[in-house]
């Protein structure tokens, strides 16, 4: 009997503890969604900032959807049931679905919904509680712009937070910057030897934060050693930053020389090899960018390839019209070089007023290709904008097709015998017109495809030629007229000279001292930097 | 008076004068004697018309001395117009005084509202009218000194030359757009009341500046030929055809060269400075390289190396520039382009060239 008693005991007490423990799971998963729910209802900032707490404490995936849409101010309360709902915009109605459990509750008009407002100081309160849910997050990259994110304010929290995280993480990246946070927390720290392995983790990191956290420590810390230290550290970051700077700048330089080359190759063509003064060669350039235009226009839908597809199109248009300019004007003024100049000013007009005319006097904006955007990040003080990176490639690769043209085809070896000696060339069965026509066409084309190049880095107008004829000429009769490596160098030159300036002089001054250089140096070295040598240059 | 001997044999010139001085005489005459009703009356908006046009014709003629005589094609010859223009705009500039938007006595209004307190130095003396002139010449003189005398000692010519002088106009466009320059920026200077005490929009200070600017080109082309026809100016042409040849011969090549081409800065100054009080504003868009290059092609269009033909070119071109932009001005630039190379291609000696061959023909 009392066995069979002690046993009913045991069931029933063996039952109870099952459902208060039952009923204790259910509280612990529902409860913090629950009441954070409650809270976030309350209009006091500070009920929610709770409730974000309390959300972000439990982690699970749920509290992240809230979070997330809290922050998009997608999160409202339904005025009917005031039930906790995220909403999203499809039109006229707002599609919502229960914030708790997922559950779908169909469409609903804007006035039945309720927005839950915030505030900044709870935007940031999110961020980092999404960026703490993000550490753990299975994506490296996922991880890596979480801790990034933690960096962007640096905390002696983060430090303890992340050092269980450390030991498990494998990703090297992450393991990097991971080190970076929890050495910024020690830097912080009372223990002095703390601090000083601290400041050497830091050694040679150039993101802001690092700086920022080491000045403040030197202007707080006492410790002679420490103090150091410090300035030691902080010395290396700030000439590895200056070498970042130099080299950012020699990056924009050469991007600025490279447009310059691109402009000016063709330029050097006509200027340099058949010595014909080409005022309108600004406008072939604008045809170039125009017909980029004209191709985005037809291709609306593959703007990557349309780019791809202007190079080769606005080198036949240009050089069409190069051609029917030489055939037209030029032909009828060879070795009467002032008037050459004055025709193609003269055709540089029309060619500006029926751009005009056709396309209006407006700027067109061409898009860049997904592929041309962007910027390659080499680490957090040095990023290159990729389509300047890619118009250097651009220049360096057209400057090469047409060194090869001009030396290793025989449309070269006549080019220059042309050039050398035009009564000798015609004697020998050149057929001096006809390679006039090529080599014109040939420099018009070259300027064609800078257009192309220009088209990606500024907007397109009837004026674009204009703004460039000058620094064309500049280049070229700064490289030495005749020599396309003279045109290379000088462009170059004169781009980097440019960037170097331009931060203690402005932009426009800047350009004004390049000019004002290039006339004294004229006045010093009238063939350029590279003359041409022989009997030729003395024509 | 051997200032006028070279006249002598020419007729162009002398039928140019006789012209230039039946209008100094007819033209206030029909504005002022005829009522507005008539006819053959002649507005002060026309006079005005007029006036720039006669002080394009100077800015024509100081080009042609300098490429028709001495083959030497500037352009750059705006920015010594424009310099002239400035002189002329810094001395209205200050007599507006107490009338500009801001009231201040001593700082002109944009400076006012750059927030200056006081007037830089190279603004000092422009309130006297003949200081300003002084500064008319001697800026342009001096820039053209300076460039002259860098670029001929180093023996840049032809084509290298026109495009450092188009460099050097760029260059200066650039610097006078900076408001940090202190010569009101992209806006320029404006807004003039009046010059030597005479209100500028006045019919008879209309008149006065036309008389004034038609007597200077007068005064510019008896000058420009006595020149010409000097030794100097034979050696001039010497060097325009044969330049090696001449200084094989024994001339200073770079000494004619700096001469003429100073001379012909410091016409273009005045004649900038002509132009600025009657059309009333003077701004960057002057130093401009279309602004110079336009001004050879009026010298190309009228005929270079006569003078009278520099300026008739001046003319012309700018009553069809008037009439274009107002009546089609989409059609103005076609012409002016069109106009540049039908000039240069079929009438190599311009419309006095074309005249010459007729009379000679028949």
């Amino acid at each position: 009997m009392t066995l069979i008693r002690i046993f009913q005991w045991l069931l029933l007490v063996s039952l109870c503890t099952a459902a208060t423990l039952v009923n204790a799971a259910a509280v612990a998963s529902d409860d913090p969604l629950n009441s954070a729910a409650a809270l976030l209802k309350s209009s006091s900032f500070k009920d929610k900032s709770k409730a974000v707490d309390l959300l972000s404490a439990h982690a699970g995936e749920q509290a992240g959807v809230v979070l997330e849409a809290f922050l998009d101010n997608r999160l409202y309360t339904a005025k009917a049931d005031k039930r906790l709902v995220i909403a999203d915009s499809r039109g006229e109605a707002y599609a919502v679905t229960d914030a708790l459990t997922n559950e779908d509750l169909g469409r609903t008009a804007k006035n039945s919904l309720k927005i839950i407002t915030l505030n900044n100081s709870l935007r940031r309160q999110i961020r980092e509680a999404l960026a703490l849910s993000d550490l753990r997050h299975p994506d490296a990259d996922r991880r890596l712009a979480a801790v990034n994110q933690l960096l962007d304010r640096p905390a002696a929290e983060h430090a303890k937070l992340l050092q269980p995280l450390l030991e498990q993480e494998r990703d090297a990246r992450v393991r990097d910057a991971m080190q970076i946070v929890t050495a910024l927390g020690a830097l912080t720290s009372d223990d002095v030897r703390q601090r000083l392995s601290a400041i050497e983790t830091l050694e040679g990191n150039v993101h802001p934060a690092v700086r920022n956290g080491l000045a403040k420590l030197q202007r707080n810390a006492q410790d002679p050693e420490v103090l150091k230290k410090i300035g030691k550290v902080l010395e290396s970051i700030e000439s590895k930053l200056q070498i970042y700077r130099f080299i950012e700048n020699m990056f924009f330089g050469l991007s600025l020389g490279s447009v310059l080359v691109l402009a000016a190759i063709g330029l050097a063509i006509t200027f340099g090899v058949m010595g014909v003064i080409n005022m309108a060669h600004g406008e072939l350039i604008m045809i170039g960018a125009y017909t980029t235009y004209v191709i985005q226009l037809l291709l609306p839908d593959n703007i990557g390839a349309s780019v791809l597809i202007a190079v080769p199109a606005a080198f036949v248009v240009s050089g069409l019209v190069g051609i029917a300019i030489e055939r037209g004007v030029i032909r009828f003024l060879y070795g009467r070089s002032l008037e050459t100049l004055l025709a193609t000013f003269g055709i540089s007009l029309i060619l500006q007023q029926t751009v005009r005319s056709i396309f209006s006097p407006l700027n067109r904006s061409v898009e860049t290709p997904a592929w041309m955007s962007g910027s390659w990040e080499i680490n957090s003080a040095l990023s290159l904008t990729l389509n300047r990176l890619y118009i250097i490639v651009f220049a360096l690769l057209v400057f090469a097709a047409l060194y090869l043209v001009l030396k290793k085809t025989s449309l070269g070896l006549q080019v220059r015998a042309v050039s050398q000696n035009r009564a000798m060339a015609r004697a020998m069965g050149v057929r001096s017109e006809w390679v006039d026509a090529m080599t014109f066409g040939l420099g018009s084309g070259i300027a064609g495809v800078a257009g192309v190049a220009l088209s990606q880095l500024t907007n397109v107008g009837p004026n674009l030629g204009q703004s460039y004829i000058i620094d064309s000429f500049m280049v070229v009769v700064f490289g030495g007229v005749g020599n396309l490596w003279g045109t290379l160098v000088s462009g170059m030159t004169l781009g980097v000279a440019n960037k170097f300036m331009e931060p203690w002089s402005g932009a426009v001054l800047a350009k004004i001292l390049v000019l004002v250089f290039i006339i004294l140096f004229i006045q010093k070295r009238p063939r350029g930097l590279f003359p041409q040598k022989g009997r030729a240059a003395e024509g | 008076m051997r200032l006028f001997n070279p006249l002598k044999q020419d007729r162009g010139g002398q039928l140019f004068l006789a012209t230039l001085v039946l209008a100094m005489l007819l033209v206030p005459m029909l504005n002022l004697m005829l009522p507005e009703s008539s006819p053959f009356h002649i507005s002060t908006y026309t006079i005005t018309l007029l006036g720039k046009y006669l002080a394009f014709a100077l800015l024509a003629i100081a080009v042609d001395l300098a490429w028709g005589y001495l083959g030497i094609l500037s352009l750059g010859h705006g920015a010594f117009f424009a310099l002239g223009g400035y002189a002329m705009g810094m001395y209205l500039m200050r007599q507006i005084g107490e009338r500009g938007v801001y009231g201040n006595p001593l700082l002109p209004d944009f400076m006012v509202f750059l927030n200056w307190d006081s007037l830089p130095w190279f603004w000092y003396g422009f309130d006297m009218f003949w200081f300003a002139l002084l500064m008319v010449m001697l800026a342009p003189g001096v820039l053209a000194f300076v460039f002259g005398w860098l670029a001929f000692r180093s023996r840049v010519t032809g084509v290298y030359l026109s495009i450092i002088t188009q460099a050097l106009t760029y260059a200066l466009m650039l610097a006078f757009f900076r408001n940090e320059m202190g010569f009101g920026g992209n806006n320029g200077l404006t807004d003039f009341k009046d010059i030597l005490g005479f209100n500028l929009q006045d019919d008879t200070t209309r008149i006065a500046l036309f008389v004034a600017t038609a007597l200077m080109l007068a005064v510019g082309y008896i000058v420009c030929r006595a020149i010409v026809a000097s030794r100097l100016g034979r050696v001039a042409v010497a060097i325009r055809d044969a330049e090696d040849r001449t200084r094989f011969v024994g001339y200073r090549v770079e000494y004619v060269k700096l001469a003429i081409f100073t001379f012909s800065a410091v016409l273009a100054g005045i004649a900038g400075a002509l132009y600025v009080p009657q059309v009333g504003i003077i701004n960057p868009g002057e130093f401009s390289p279309l602004n110079s290059i336009e001004i050879v092609i009026w010298v190309a269009v009228g005929g270079r190396a006569t003078l009278y033909g520099a300026a008739a070119g001046a003319i012309m071109v700018n009553y069809g520039k008037s009439y274009f932009t107002a009546a089609l001005p989409e059609v103005w630039l076609f012409a002016l382009g069109a106009l540049f190379v039908l000039v240069t291609l079929f009438l190599p000696k311009g419309v006095i060239g074309l005249l010459k061959r007729r009379r000679a023909e028949s």
